[in-house]
């Protein structure tokens, strides 16, 4: 038995069946970290003595049969856009390179109440914009698979940690395919929820009407566990919903016969891969067998996804960047300036990368006199027919798959000197967060050794159905089982 | 409606969202830009008379809460993230003054 590779659920069962300890298991975690991310670099920051102390006190719950949870002694990481108080948090930029929050995400309180145990925070395209985790300002990951390929973005850390078994289980975030396209890449599971179903406080903002953290996990089952945890309504977030959360674990084992399955024309086209299309295929006829009624459906307006959402994301990413200054946190570069807006100039000029620089200018432009309605206002009504496709879709079948990505993951440097390139590998992830429907991402199988991933896309609040349909994949397929050898 | 985005529109937006820029970035961000907005246009090929802008995505109703005083971060712990202070304030150079 590898500690390392545990689930969730096995190593809660070892946890409190006093077989193990968190100590042992945390310390064992960490051990790989430092042993195995000199390869794949997937942590910005590994946090030993908090994780080791976390520990200590799980094992304590533990042994009193305290409030165990079964995220109790188990160790995770945190993707590094979310706040964690005394620990740095730094969106993988040089503007808050040396950025210590004073306070904690919603996300990172829930996760401590449960008696989780963080071992780190994971590196990502720096503020999220990104596919391919290469714009960091710090380092390039590898992907655990092929360490020359990319491990996808921009939750890309987080991935790579799961994938390389460096965490139990990940926190991600997807603002438009940020978990569920590097998890394809990873051959890991992944799941971004509703729009709301999750608080954003304390998430540092990219797109505030797009953001879903969300957990990377082995498998389905380990997923719906965390996100039962850190779902929920939260006064600190008004976009959160009241609605309880659902136990989504006690229904996961519901059979699937019966079940209509939609696959949407439009992610079928040419330019696939290969071996992604086969492997599809073959998913398709796997939940076939398993009794589901197959489907095709509609989304006309898929092809235009991709533009609403990047116009989107430029605007609100211009507004919500605006308060990284230099003047209250973060890096400022103040040498010679002679009025506040020369630190602004400078610290902005110094601190973010190109691809950050590229989007802000992108958004002041579509949000300007004379192009508002052209772009911003345009892609705001393209939006919500890309919603009603969603509706027309769902008024038919109970949910749909697709592929993630139209390729398995590319090589590093590939994409890099044309961002439009790097883009359009976000094709298929990108509709669901301006219609804020969930989707999960899970392994489907390998083009050429390299994972295929695919995802399931629900309903709003839906993500039982999710997890249900993912499962029953899990129980009669082991892609999600396969590691890489590193 | 294709256009390109010339360096001075660059420069332009950069000074917008307050970004500090070379005449060389101007000059690589002026042809990148163009390829994209170009992209951008197709979503012109769609209808959209009659189609309202999406305003939300899903919880439309006001929250709202009574405003009453909380215990928040100390003045200390709040600064402590500030690259300059004196006397619990954020310090900064001259902000009203001569225009740019």
């Amino acid at each position: 038995m590898q500690l390392h590779n545990l689930t969730i659920r096995e190593a809660h069962e070892l946890l409190t069946t006093r077989k193990i300890s968190s100590v042992e298991l945390t310390q064992a975690m960490l051990n790989r970290i430092h042993e195995v991310d000199k390869k794949v670099k997937s942590y910005v920051t590994v946090t030993d003595e908090l994780a080791l102390e976390q520990a200590r006190n799980a094992d304590e719950r533990i042994a009193k049969g305290e409030n165990v949870t079964p995220l109790t002694g188990i160790p995770f990481s945190m993707k590094d856009c979310i706040s964690t108080r005394g620990v740095r948090t730094t969106c993988s930029s040089k503007i808050l390179e040396n950025y210590i929050p004073q306070y904690n995400s919603t996300v990172t309180n829930k996760l401590a109440d449960s008696g989780a145990v963080l071992v780190g925070k994971t590196n990502m395209d720096e503020f999220g914009m990104g596919s391919s985790c290469e714009n960091s300002a710090f380092f390039n990951t590898h992907n655990p698979w092929d360490l020359d390929r990319v491990p996808g973005g921009s939750s890309g850390g987080s991935a790579a940690a799961m994938s390389a078994s460096l965490a139990t289980f990940t926190i991600g975030e997807d603002t438009g395919g940020s978990v569920r396209m590097p998890a394809g890449f990873c051959n890991v599971t992944g799941i971004k929820p509703t729009y709301g179903r999750v608080s954003r406080y304390g998430l540092i903002a990219l797109v505030s009407s797009f953001d879903s953290i969300g957990p990377m996990a082995r498998n389905a089952y380990d997923c719906a566990t965390v996100l039962e945890h850190i779902a929920g309504h939260d006064p600190h977030d008004s976009t959160t919903y009241q609605s309880p959360v659902p136990n989504y674990t006690a229904n996961i084992n519901k059979p699937v016969k019966g079940m209509k399955l939609g696959i949407p024309k439009e992610y079928f086209v040419a330019g696939m891969e290969a071996g992604v299309e086969s492997a599809l295929q073959e998913a398709i006829r796997t939940y076939e067998k398993l009794g589901m009624e197959i489907h095709e459906v509609s989304l006309p307006h898929t092809k235009y996804g991709l533009p609403v959402y990047y116009l989107l994301l430029f605007a609100e990413a211009s507004s919500n960047l605006a308060r990284m200054d230099g003047t209250r946190f973060g890096l400022s570069v103040s040498d010679g300036a002679k009025d506040v807006i020369d630190i602004y100039l400078k610290t902005r000029h110094e601190g973010f990368g190109d691809e950050v620089k590229r989007r802000i200018m992108l958004g002041a432009y579509a949000l300007s006199a004379g192009y508002y309605d052209a772009y911003y206002l345009k892609a705001q009504k393209v939006r919500t027919l890309l919603r009603r496709d969603f509706e027309t879709a769902f008024s038919k079948v109970d949910i749909l798959l697709a592929p993630t990505c139209p390729t398995t993951a590319f090589k590093l440097g590939e994409k890099t000197s044309d961002p439009l390139e790097m883009y359009l590998s976000d094709i298929y992830v990108v509709a669901t967060n301006p219609a804020g429907v969930p989707a999960l991402a899970l392994p489907a199988g390998f083009s050429d050794n390299m994972p295929v991933g695919m995802q399931l896309i629900g309903k709003h609040l839906d993500e039982a159905t999710l997890f249900q349909v993912a499962h029953a994949y899990q129980q009669v397929t082991d892609w999600h089982k396969r590691q890489p050898n590193l | 409606m294709t256009q390109t985005i010339d360096t001075n529109t660059v420069k332009h937006v950069a000074f917008l969202v307050r970004l500090g820029i070379s005449e060389e970035e101007a000059q690589k961000f002026s042809g990148q830009f163009s390829s994209i907005i170009d992209y951008f246009n197709m979503l012109n090929e769609v209808d959209t008379e009659n189609i309202p802008p999406a305003s939300d995505i899903a919880n439309a109703e006001n929250v709202l809460r009574e405003d009453e005083v909380k215990p928040s971060m100390s003045r200390e712990e709040f600064l402590k993230n500030a690259p300059n202070s004196e006397r619990g304030y954020v310090k900064v150079p001259t902000v009203l003054g001569e225009e740019q």
